[in-house]
């Protein structure tokens, strides 16, 4: 079943997107490609927004690696996670020396999301979010996100944290599922 | 180290100690929470303030150097060694104690760090960029808790009052600078939190009142956790929290 995705392009996204079409290190970026959100494995840590920048500097054992990174949530118990698999990614590269930097400012947004995440969140069940983060309405809705499977706007919010911190839980009234909805931050 | 250096660490030390403390009380309610949602929303708060608290103590221990981690700071410190503020640390009480506490704590987690954003410490003002969006889903979920069980049943707007009576004398401290975090607002690093009262004070006496509960009068206070005098609960709370690391000394998971 097919349900359409509003389509969203951020500034946040469209920064993002020129910082590595402009990078020196396009082999590398395609590399870390591979690195998936552990929560939501279909979903690659460039496409999330967590995988910020890559850069190589002169070092006394030859050149440095460093990726930064940056958490979507406080809390988010998957970062120490991805680090290990950016780790593993560079180690298999024999990149190394590596750093893997966690860099707070600019803080994680929705807006980091690239469009082929929400359309992959969207096929994985997940409800992408609904607006910009910049938007003035852009709280978790009571009614009205519409459902990952069958596209029902017939749909209510039971909880405003769902299976993770960065999700709200819904149910459709249409089909009875109930779907997790990727909060706008 | 310079006394800048040296206050940033303490200041960034306090925050965490906050955010720690007040996250592990809230994770006391994983697997106890009333119904499911709410066990996961409690929960997902916790981790956000456990989060937070790695943040500034990772920063913390950037400052102190020598090879210092964030689990130095959570960990083998004692009780008197603590500075969070006396309200994150009283015990987590009956649903409605827990979501008061929460309502008067995000409401001045909102205040607070939107000053925060604007530190001339940029490591600090990003932590507060990132809470910040946390904390204002935060408040819209205790807001609604506070809203749903004042203005609910006989049962549970006597408890909820029960809690804001006993939260009170609490809330004081929130609104005291000492020489320090005086020394860092005058610098623009630290927030001089003394002027956010009537904010705060509007705010939550206008969803006290849409809940129809009573705004208690100011005629206790309790203070002491940024000089390290704590309640009997802050020790019970670390013998828990510091346990296996006090076992098994530099444990890895």
């Amino acid at each position: 079943m097919s349900v359409s995705t509003i389509p969203i392009v951020t500034s946040a996204w469209q920064e993002r997107l020129q910082r590595r079409q402009g990078s020196a290190y396009s082999a590398i970026w395609d590399l870390l490609d591979a690195v998936k959100d552990p929560e939501i494995p279909v979903i690659s840590l460039w496409d999330l927004g967590v995988l910020c920048d890559i850069q190589q500097q002169s070092h006394e054992d030859g050149t440095l690696t460093v990726v930064s990174i940056t958490p979507t949530y406080s809390g988010c118990p998957a970062v120490d996670m991805m680090r290990d698999q950016i780790a593993e990614v560079l180690e298999q590269a024999q990149l190394r020396p590596y750093q893997i930097k966690t860099q707070l400012a600019p803080a994680w947004t929705t807006d980091c999301l690239s469009p082929k995440a929400r359309k992959q969140l969207q096929a994985y069940g997940i409800a992408p979010p609904q607006t910009s983060c910049m938007h003035a309405q852009s709280y978790t809705p009571e009614l009205g996100v519409p459902c990952p499977r069958c596209a029902s706007s017939n749909t209510q919010r039971i909880s405003e944290f769902g299976s993770t911190a960065c999700k709200a839980l819904f149910q459709c009234e249409a089909c009875g599922e109930p779907f997790d909805y990727f909060k706008v931050l | 180290m310079s006394d800048l250096t040296a206050a940033t660490l303490e200041y960034a030390t306090r925050l965490g100690d906050d955010a720690l403390v007040l996250g592990h009380r809230i994770s006391e309610w994983c697997s106890n929470g009333p119904f499911l949602e709410e066990d996961l929303a409690l929960s997902n708060v916790a981790l956000d303030y456990i989060g937070r608290a790695r943040m500034y103590y990772t920063y913390a221990a950037e400052l102190a150097g020598g090879g210092k981690t964030e689990d130095d700071f959570a960990y083998t410190r004692d009780a008197r060694e603590f500075r969070n503020l006396l309200i994150h640390e009283l015990p987590r009480g009956d649903f409605a104690y827990t979501m008061v506490r929460q309502l008067l704590v995000d409401v001045f987690n909102l205040l607070y760090l939107e000053a925060l954003t604007q530190s001339a410490d940029a490591n600090l003002a990003a932590i507060a960029h990132k809470a910040i969006k946390e904390t204002r889903y935060h408040l819209r979920r205790s807001k609604e808790w506070v809203l749903r069980l004042g203005d609910g049943t006989a049962e549970s707007h006597k408890r909820t009052q029960r809690a804001v009576d006993a939260l009170w004398g609490y809330t004081h401290e929130l609104f005291e600078i000492d020489a320090l975090e005086q020394s860092l607002a005058e610098v623009g690093i630290g927030v001089n939190n003394t002027g956010l009262r009537p904010a705060w004070l509007a705010q939550v006496s206008a969803i006290l009142s849409e809940a129809t509960l009573t705004v208690p009068k100011d005629d206790w206070a309790v203070r002491g956790g940024r000089v390290g005098y704590h309640t009997e609960n802050l020790g019970h709370l670390l013998t828990e929290l510091q346990f296996l690391h006090r076992a098994y000394p530099g444990l890895k998971w």
